[in-house]
């Protein structure tokens, strides 16, 4: 996992979108116990309580939730993982297609462009 | 209630004005970067909770007591240069620390001194500038100390050496404790901070969060830095 910080947002979103990011790849597979606070925020070289404001908040997304004495868990809610893994493509693909209108390509040249770039990649 | 507090605090050496009428507040379960350019009075600040100096006016109150005997015994202070004595080795400084300090964890040194691979009987004189570092840092974190001061901890170390030191920091204070870093390698310890106080020429100029001034500003700690600091 990637611990690197972009210099002009507060460090908790970035904390957030980057374990999102790993929920969605399967690094915290649904279900998955996640490491105490101070043991990631260490890892990641952060604050301690900037990584449970990260956690804060991802817990009420619904992402993370917490059982008493036992610790923090990713949920198991499919739907809700479904959902974030679509939620993030959506950054990459909005990135994507600005970057590519601002070369001056119509919706129509981005799209063969991807599928393109996609046949060619398979074989 | 503030663990660290001054009030009207002010330093002068002969006609220079160290620190000037500061007033700062720091509660504690926070790290707390004391951020400025050379002289513009953090190690005087430091000092100055420490009882190596003693204020011109106003007061410095250290978990509510004017410092002295109960506020060393509560706060682990490293200084911003060598302190160790250089025949020591490292057994010799544990049992030093034990004398001192009644808060120290002898098994928490030991610990990190082993999984860096040094050896008990190597006087400190023989160490590397890097591990003479990383030898005082982690005898001041293995107190069970309420305020840590830390003076320059990454001043002079590789990349390498700043990680782990960063690592130690923040996997070893208490959670109730304050932690106060003073450096001017802001863009190093940026993401270990909850707050920034930034001092110039003695005045405090401004005291806030650092992802406040992340989301106020747009821009990192450092860059703040570099446009209030212009020259």
């Amino acid at each position: 996992m990637k611990w690197q910080f972009k210099p002009g947002l507060p460090i908790y979103q970035q904390l957030v979108s980057i374990m999102k990011n790993s929920i969605a790849n399967g690094t915290y597979p649904a279900g998955a116990k996640l490491p105490p606070v101070r043991e990631i925020a260490m890892e990641a070289g952060v604050n301690p309580n900037t990584m449970q404001r990260a956690f804060a908040t991802l817990e009420q997304e619904g992402l993370l939730y917490s059982v008493r004495t036992s610790g923090r868990f990713v949920t198991e809610d499919q739907n809700m993982l479904n959902n974030l893994r679509k939620d993030l493509s959506g950054d990459y693909i909005r990135e994507l297609v600005s970057q590519l209108t601002q070369l001056g390509m119509s919706r129509e040249e981005i799209l063969a462009a991807v599928s393109e770039w996609i046949q060619k990649e398979d074989k | 209630m503030a663990i660290f507090e001054c009030r009207q605090l002010t330093k002068r050496y002969g006609s220079t004005t160290a620190l000037d009428h500061i007033d700062l507040s720091l509660e504690p379960g926070r790290i707390v970067g004391l951020l400025g350019p050379n002289g513009s009075g953090k190690t005087t600040l430091i000092k100055l909770a420490a009882r190596l100096l003693t204020p011109s006016s106003g007061q410095i109150l250290i978990d509510g007591e004017v410092p002295g005997p109960e506020t060393k015994a509560m706060i682990s202070y490293l200084p911003d240069r060598e302190f160790l004595p250089e025949y020591m080795n490292t057994r010799q400084l544990l049992n030093l620390y034990q004398d001192f300090y009644a808060d120290f964890v002898p098994a928490r040194a030991e610990e990190m001194l082993s999984s860096l691979d040094i050896r008990p009987n190597i006087p400190v004189r023989k160490l590397s500038k890097g591990t003479r570092e990383k030898v005082r840092l982690i005898l001041t974190m293995s107190r069970d100390a309420k305020v840590y001061m830390l003076d320059e901890p990454i001043a002079g170390v590789d990349p390498a050496a700043r990680d782990y030191i960063l690592k130690t920091i923040i996997g070893n204070y208490e959670p109730e404790a304050l932690v106060l870093i003073s450096t001017h390698l802001i863009s190093d310890v940026e993401s270990v901070l909850d707050e920034a106080v930034f001092l110039k020429e003695g005045h405090i100029v401004l005291h806030k969060s650092v992802d406040e001034i992340r989301e106020e500003h747009g821009m990192s700690v450092d860059d703040y830095f570099r446009d209030v600091f212009r020259c």
